[in-house]
C-alpha cells in the first residue's frame, strides 16, 4: 500500500460504468451516488437497493475457547450464540469506550466479525494483541461484501440467485449457500433498517454477482449517500460520528449489546464504568431529534438549554426523504432526555428548535422470526 | 446581458445595473438533491464575499457567496417551497437573488463562460 492514495473497490470499475460519483471515504474511492440520494433512498425502502461495503473488514477467529476469547474483549455472550446465529457487539478500550461496533457471528468452526472500514487496521493489530496466543486472528481482503437491502430483497434472492433457501432465514442469521458452484456466505442483515442480506463473495466472483442481481428490475444499485440516510432513518449509530473511544454502550443507548450473563459477571473492558452506568444511568445519552421547517442540523452542531448552557451535541443530522423532513441524531443531558424536550441547536451562528424524539424515525422492517414476517 | 462566474461556483447574470446570481449547474451537481435554500431579503447590503444565501442537499450544507458588492433587490421566494428548482433549472429559475451593482468594476475579476468551463474541467 503506497502513502494515503485511496485504494480501489473491486467493483470500481463497475460503479463508474454506472454513473457513480466517486468519493473517499475509509480509504477507498467509494460511490456516494449513482443517479440522486432521494431517488436511491426510496428505491431501496420500496424495492431492493445493492450496496457496495467492501470496504468493510471481514474477520475471522480461531482456536481453542475462541468464544471465552471474544469475551474478553466484547461484552455480548458469545458462549450461548448459537451456530448460524450473529449478534451486534462493540468493541471496547480499556475505559468502556467503543473503539468500534460489529456484527459478530457464530460460524460453527470459527466465528467472523464484520467491522467498520475505516477501524479495520485498527480493529485487526488490536484484536491481534489482545486475544490468546491460542486463538488465531484473519482479515479475509480477498473477500467482497454486498449488502441487498428493501422488501424485494428476499423475492430478489430466491428468484435471481436460485437461493432457495433465503425465506427460511430470520433476521441475524447467516449460513453458506451455492451460487453457480460458487460458495457466497450470506447473513440476513444490514444498516438501513429494511429486511435484507449481506453477502460475502470472492473478489474475482463479486463482479459477476452484482451484474445478475442489478439484472432484476427490482433492484438498482445505491450509493453510499443513501446508506447514510437510511441508517439515519433507521436510528443506528455510524461509528466515527455517533460512536466513538470516548463514548461507553450506555451512553450510546447500546445496553441491549451487553448481554445479560455479562451484565451479571463482567469481565470485559472498562466493567465497572459500564456496569455502573448501567445501574445509574450515564450523565448523557444519545437520543433523536426532529425539526419544524425544512433546514437540516448537521454534525458538530451544539446543543443548548434555556440558559444557554451547553448540554449535548448533534452527532448525525440529514433531510430524511421518506419523512420529507430533517432529522438528526446526538448527545443529549440525560435529565433533557425525555421525548418532547424541546432543545437549541446552535448551527453557524443560528439557534434551531429541536425536539427529542424516538428513535427509529422510519420503523424498522427486519425479518424477526423464521418463516414469519 | 452578460454571463460571469466565480471559482466559488456562483453565476452572475448582468441587466444594467442589477445582477441575478445563483449557482452553477456544476455546483447544484456537486450538491445533489437540494433540500432548503435560504435566500436574502431585499434591501440587506452585501459586500463581495459575503454570506448571502444558504443552500443544503441532503448531504451537505454550503453558503452561497455574493460575488459582488450591492443592495439585494430581490431573493427568489420560489426555492422556499420547492428548493429542488436548484437542481432541475440552475441557470434559470433556481436563481437565488438579485443585486444592484454599486462597483460595477467588481466584475472585472470573474470568468467569462469560456473560462469557467475549464476551470471546472480542470477540478
Amino acid at each position: 500500500m503506497s502513502g494515503n492514495e485511496p485504494s480501489k473497490l473491486p467493483l470500481d470499475s463497475w460503479h463508474r460504468e454506472r454513473g457513480a460519483r466517486m468519493v473517499e471515504f475509509a480509504g477507498y474511492e467509494m460511490p456516494i451516488q449513482y443517479e440522486g440520494i432521494i431517488a436511491e433512498h426510496n428505491w431501496t425502502r420500496e424495492h431492493a437497493g445493492l450496496f457496495d461495503v467492501s470496504h468493510m473488514g471481514q474477520l475471522s477467529f480461531a482456536g481453542d475457547r475462541v468464544a471465552e476469547a471474544l469475551e474478553g474483549l466484547l461484552p455480548g455472550d458469545f458462549k450461548n450464540l448459537k451456530p448460524g446465529k450473529s449478534r451486534y457487539s462493540v468493541l471496547l478500550n480499556d475505559s468502556g469506550g467503543i473503539k468500534d461496533d460489529l456484527i459478530v457471528t457464530n460460524a460453527d468452526q470459527h466465528f467472523i466479525a464484520v467491522v467498520n472500514g475505516a477501524t479495520k487496521q485498527a480493529d485487526y493489530k488490536h484484536f491481534f494483541r489482545k486475544l490468546p496466543s491460542n486463538v488465531g486472528v484473519t482479515m479475509h481482503q480477498d473477500q467482497a461484501l454486498l449488502a441487498l437491502q428493501g422488501p424485494d430483497a428476499e423475492a430478489v434472492m430466491v428468484e435471481c440467485l436460485g437461493i432457495k433457501g433465503a425465506p427460511d432465514m430470520g433476521f441475524m442469521t447467516a449460513g453458506l449457500a451455492d451460487w453457480r458452484g460458487n460458495w457466497l456466505w450470506i447473513s440476513r442483515s444490514g444498516y438501513t433498517g429494511e429486511d435484507g442480506f449481506e453477502i460475502s463473495v470472492h473478489v474475482d466472483k463479486v463482479k459477476e454477482l452484482a451484474a445478475r442481481l442489478v439484472s432484476d428490475k427490482r433492484v438498482k444499485p445505491v450509493g453510499l449517500g443513501a446508506r447514510d440516510s437510511l441508517r439515519l432513518e433507521a436510528g443506528l449509530p455510524l461509528y466515527g460520528h455517533d460512536l466513538d473511544e470516548e463514548t461507553t454502550p450506555v451512553m450510546a443507548d447500546l445496553g441491549f449489546a451487553i448481554s445479560k450473563r455479562r451484565r451479571e459477571e463482567g469481565r470485559f473492558p472498562g466493567d465497572e464504568r459500564i456496569l455502573g452506568e448501567l445501574k445509574d444511568g450515564s450523565i448523557v445519552k444519545r437520543v433523536g431529534f426532529t425539526l419544524d421547517g425544512r433546514q437540516p442540523v448537521r454534525e458538530g452542531a451544539k446543543l443548548l438549554d434555556g440558559e444557554g448552557n451547553v448540554v449535548g451535541k448533534i452527532t448525525s443530522g440529514g433531510f430524511s426523504p421518506s419523512l420529507e423532513r430533517p432529522i438528526a441524531m446526538g448527545y443529549l443531558a440525560t435529565h433533557l432526555s425525555d421525548e418532547g424536550t424541546v432543545v437549541k441547536a446552535e448551527q453557524r451562528g443560528k439557534l434551531f428548535d429541536v425536539t427529542v424524539a424516538a428513535m427509529p424515525f422510519v420503523p424498522h422492517r427486519y425479518k424477526r422470526q423464521q418463516g414469519k414476517k | 446581458m452578460s454571463l460571469y462566474f466565480t471559482k466559488e461556483h456562483e453565476w452572475i447574470r448582468v441587466d444594467g445595473d442589477v445582477a441575478t446570481v445563483g449557482i452553477s449547474a456544476h455546483a447544484q451537481e456537486q450538491l445533489g438533491d437540494i433540500v432548503f435554500a435560504e435566500t436574502p431579503e431585499a434591501g440587506r447590503t452585501v459586500a463581495k464575499g459575503d454570506d448571502a444565501a444558504v443552500v443544503e442537499s441532503v448531504k451537505a450544507a454550503s453558503d452561497v457567496y455574493a460575488p459582488v458588492s450591492g443592495e439585494v433587490v430581490e431573493g427568489n421566494e420560489k426555492l422556499a417551497d420547492d428548493p429542488a428548482l436548484v437542481n432541475s433549472d440552475p441557470e434559470g429559475e433556481g436563481w437565488f437573488f438579485k443585486i444592484k451593482l454599486s462597483d460595477p468594476s467588481e466584475l472585472e475579476g470573474l470568468m467569462d463562460e469560456a473560462a469557467y468551463k475549464d476551470f471546472v474541467a480542470n477540478l
